[in-house]
């Protein structure tokens, strides 16, 4: 257990001393920066397609750090040595998965504020997108690790992680986007869905750094 | 748990081609084996097999608990060399992490630049930092896989040194090497001849 804390402790440590956190919510903002100029300034039709541009911008930006994740590890020799020392590499995902999320999730949500600002979301719908990404982000970062640990290893690893990661994020878009107007019955299926990545991410990731091993 | 490593009747698959097949040894407390061969016959994956983190295609390895140290040296490169290395030595079994950490820097003479971060070490200095971090694990067993590659002279001394020491200490070693180290008593396993 305090091996699996200090490896929290460093990821978090890495992400943000390497930037990655800053690189994430960066690219999140120029995202939804980009749907105004798309769109154009109605700030109605804004208002009313924001929650979703914030939604769509979230996948998007989920998707950068998921290079980082695993595979330089899996280079280096550190999951070797998390092996040799007796740790099995589900647990070892499942820390990487809580370290991940604290580097994403929470920055995320403050982003998501600034975004809200530029879109000229109303407090309410704010709350909503709020709540959803709360809710959503830890099985966003269940799978990023899981694709991570998927795709390490491969050339041209980050092209393939999207195209691995994006369609299995769908539901979480669905029902994070359709929590905002659907009501309570979206929130439920997204945290089914999140849950469900979460609870399978850490098996599916630790088989992959597993085998990787080989 | 036994006290001493020991490998039953393993064999190595890789890739669908046999490497070493019905190989057996045993290494008893304070004892060593330097496996020699050429290039490809699976020196490394006999190294992986003893830490664990690879299955024999048949028999089985086993020993207590080891400090492995492969081609890379698993320091994390933005970190300054003591960090790095104190971030394992809390990980490993045994009290006091960061006297055992002192002392290994000390032993693998990296004082110096035990401020440095390790991306700014040179090849035979990162050799000599993943051996301070074997050094500092306590574990009874080292595994070390080419521990000479890019060390010079002095450094090579000093990981002969190092070695015996663990052994009078009653530690085990396996070594898997391509260049002459000096292992007094050691047992010694030819890879690649048979086939």
């Amino acid at each position: 257990m305090t091996a699996l804390l200090a490896l929290v402790a460093r990821d978090l440590r890495r992400a943000w001393a390497g930037g990655s956190v800053t690189y994430t919510l960066a690219f999140f903002l120029l995202v939804t920066i980009l749907f105004p100029f798309a769109i154009g300034p109605d700030a109605a039709l804004l208002a009313r397609v924001g929650g979703g541009v914030i939604w769509a911008a979230a996948l998007l930006a989920a998707l950068m750090p998921v290079e980082r994740l695993i595979g330089p590890d899996a280079e280096s020799g550190v999951l070797d040595q998390f092996a040799v020392r007796g740790l099995s590499m589900a647990s070892v995902a499942a820390a990487k998965i809580a370290a991940h999320w604290l580097a994403f999730g929470p920055p995320l949500m403050l982003a998501a504020l600034v975004a809200a600002g530029l879109l000229d979301l109303s407090g309410a719908v704010l709350l909503k997108v709020e709540v959803g990404l709360l809710i959503g982000t830890p099985g966003l970062a269940a799978l990023a690790v899981a694709t991570s640990a998927l795709v390490s290893g491969l050339r041209g690893a980050g092209a393939v992680a999207g195209l691995v990661m994006l369609p299995l994020a769908v539901p979480l878009l669905i029902f994070g986007a359709g929590s905002i107007e659907g009501g309570f019955g979206a929130v439920k299926l997204l945290a089914a869905v999140s849950l469900m990545l979460l609870a399978g991410a850490p098996f599916v990731a630790g088989a992959a750094m597993r085998a990787g091993m080989d | 748990m036994s006290d001493s490593l020991s490998f039953n009747a393993v064999t190595c698959a890789r890739g669908g081609r046999v490497l070493f097949e019905d190989l057996s040894f045993a290494i008893a407390p304070g004892g060593a084996v330097v496996v020699t061969g050429p290039n490809g016959v699976g020196k490394s994956t006999l190294i992986r097999m003893a830490a664990g983190l690879l299955k024999p295609a048949s028999g089985n390895v086993e020993g207590p608990a080891c400090a492995l140290m492969a081609e890379a040296s698993a320091l994390d490169s933005d970190r300054r060399l003591g960090d790095a290395l104190r971030f394992w030595a809390t990980l490993d079994d045994g009290e006091d992490p960061h006297g055992r950490v002192a002392r290994a820097i000390e032993a693998t003479q990296l004082s110096a630049i035990a401020e440095v971060p390790v991306r700014l070490l040179s090849t035979g200095q990162r050799r000599r930092a993943a051996l301070a971090r074997v050094v500092a694990s306590g574990a009874p067993v080292w595994l070390l896989d080419e521990p000479a590659n890019g060390l010079d002279d002095a450094s090579v001394r000093t990981l002969e040194t190092l070695i015996a020491g663990h052994r009078a200490a009653g530690g085990i070693v396996l070594i898997a090497t391509h260049l002459p180290i000096d292992v007094p008593g050691a047992q010694s396993i030819l890879l690649g001849e048979a086939a």
